[in-house]
């Protein structure tokens, strides 16, 4: 390995880190990404979905060349039980627009594309080493020490994932996470034959669905199913807050089965083929949980930093990853133009991502992880929206009930004030 | 959210063979404290998404081969149970072709 020194040593070729490698590399900053896997995307998984805004403005039509699964024109959101399925349902027919498009993307391709957009642009790949500390003097981050290697650097981005090893060693956070604030997310991808995918799921070539679930995928605790449809095959998993294990009856495996022999979900598996099955955490304790973001020669990006925001309908971290990456490489270059890399000149990437959707964004959702843990939410609700559908569509030939009956006997089981305080609720920490 | 759970359609250890590992046979990059309390232990062969924490007959029994270095066990065991994490060399350990 090389004794030079480089302006940036970036830790993790995700999407943030290929971002930020990419950013710096175009301003002719020597930059090295050092992944543990052995391409980027090797350690690297998502549900999941890719809202292209923030990535469109570093690469303007990335999606023409990346590859990406399907842009997403189709939402479901479903409230599932053992015996129902509530399911809202969304087509967005109009043209697709380049900074309000989604993707569905699976991160093995995706993350090496992106990788070989920032060597391209001049940035080093080090794949299949993994920085086991960081390299201090007096006090301050000077480069990431790798096996027998020491490597030195004027600023280290640490862009190591929701499992980051390095925050602590930075001195970025004091306590280390709790099992409240991390979930465990488990995937599979289930391929078919050409055009199952499309007919099945009543799609236009290119076109796709994001589906996710509440209740029964997670076991009516804290968390919640989801399908994504790729090209040829779909992602279906489900994501339950770690600290649920503690008193679960079930494993998060037999959670997995028992969401995917549901009937609303089984026949739409039927003769797919088990690609792969994969398992990450994914950080959702909101922006209470963002950790110190810089300190002397040292600035800690995308997941590492907690940037995630799930509001059951909409699950954001890669969109936030790019977004961080840029406020981040912005404080570098000019850190870089100061030649000062102390953290009194990297406070500039707080401004900077203060300043950005990403951290507005993360405030103006603060309070919904909290709203999220409630019961009720993954167990009475789905339980009352499937009696009210249940009574409005069943013909006996008994007497019927009124219509309002039917709507108020099982809100009155969950409660109306339960009712009215969490929509309240809800609506406040939207 | 009551009812037995289904019978498993597909086990972990038939997923985890679908998935590809650079195994490093010389070195453990998770161990593990056989000691641990039951219900600390139990939490984790709930969690794990591989499946790799096994608990029977008042033993546990664990195989980091299969593991995805999520680091979910790391963050529920606060020391307990889990008595090193770190991630494997580099080179091995899970890869993800799809992800």
């Amino acid at each position: 390995m090389s004794e030079d020194k480089f302006d940036a040593i970036i830790v993790g070729a995700g999407i943030a880190g290929a971002t930020a490698a990419l950013l710096l590399a175009r301003e002719g900053l020597s930059v090295v990404v050092v992944e543990r896997g052995n391409y980027a995307g090797a350690k690297n998984m998502t549900g999941g979905r890719l809202y292209a805004h923030s990535l469109e403005a570093v690469i303007p039509g990335f999606a023409e060349a990346a590859p990406v699964e399907r842009r997403v024109t189709q939402e479901r959101i479903s409230l599932m039980t053992e015996t129902g399925c509530f399911t809202a349902s969304f087509l967005n027919g109009r043209p697709g627009a380049p900074d309000r498009d989604s993707y569905v993307v699976l991160r093995g391709a995706f993350d090496r594309w992106l990788m070989e957009q920032a060597e391209a642009a001049g940035a080093m790949l080090v794949s299949g080493v993994l920085v086991d500390d960081l390299l201090t003097r007096d006090g301050r981050v000077c480069g990431v020490i790798a096996g027998e290697d020491k490597m030195p650097a004027e600023v280290v981005i640490l862009a190591d994932g929701a499992n980051s090893q390095l925050l602590e060693r930075a001195g970025l956070r004091a306590e280390p996470v709790g099992p409240r604030q991390m979930a465990v997310g488990v995937k599979e991808v289930i391929e078919f034959d050409d055009k199952v995918v499309e007919d099945r799921f009543n799609l236009l070539p290119g076109e796709g669905l994001a589906w996710l679930f509440a209740g029964l995928p997670s076991g009516g605790k804290v968390g919640g199913g989801f399908l994504y449809t790729n090209k040829a095959s779909v992602s279906v998993g489900l994501v339950a807050t770690t600290a649920e294990f503690m008193k679960s009856e079930r494993t998060i495996h037999e959670l997995l089965e028992r969401f995917k022999a549901h009937p609303a979900i089984e026949p739409l598996l039927k003769g797919g083929k088990l690609a792969e099955y994969s398992g990450h955490m994914v950080a959702e304790g909101g922006y209470d949980m963002i950790p110190r973001l810089y300190n002397d020669g040292v600035v800690v990006i995308g997941e590492a930093a907690h940037l995630v925001i799930n509001l059951g309908y909409t699950v954001r971290g890669m969109d936030l990853a790019a977004g961080s990456a840029q406020a981040a490489a912005k404080a570098v270059i000019a850190a870089k133009q100061a030649g000062d890399f102390s953290a009194r000149s990297l406070a500039a990437y707080k401004t900077f991502l203060d300043d950005s959707f990403v951290i507005k964004d993360m405030k103006h959702y603060r309070k919904f992880p909290h709203f999220m843990e409630n019961s009720r939410l993954f167990n009475e609700y789905p339980e009352m929206l499937e009696k009210i559908c249940a009574g409005i569509f069943t013909v006996d030939g008994r007497a019927p009930a009124s219509m309002l009956s039917k709507l108020m006997e099982p809100m009155k089981e969950v409660g109306l004030l339960n009712l009215m305080k969490d929509g309240l609720k809800g609506a406040r920490s939207l | 959210m009551s009812g037995q759970s289904a019978a498993l359609r597909v086990s972990v250890e038939e997923k985890l063979g679908v998935d590809k590992f650079h195994v490093d046979e010389s070195y453990p990059h998770i161990e593990v404290d056989k000691a641990a309390d039951p219900a600390d232990i139990m939490t984790l062969v709930r969690a794990c998404p591989a499946g790799l924490y096994k608990y029977s007959e008042g033993a546990l029994t664990f195989d980091y081969a299969g593991c995805f270095e999520c680091g979910t066990c790391r963050v529920l065991s606060k020391g307990k149970v889990v008595s090193k994490w770190s991630f494997p060399k580099g080179t091995f350990g899970v890869e993800y072709r799809f992800g």
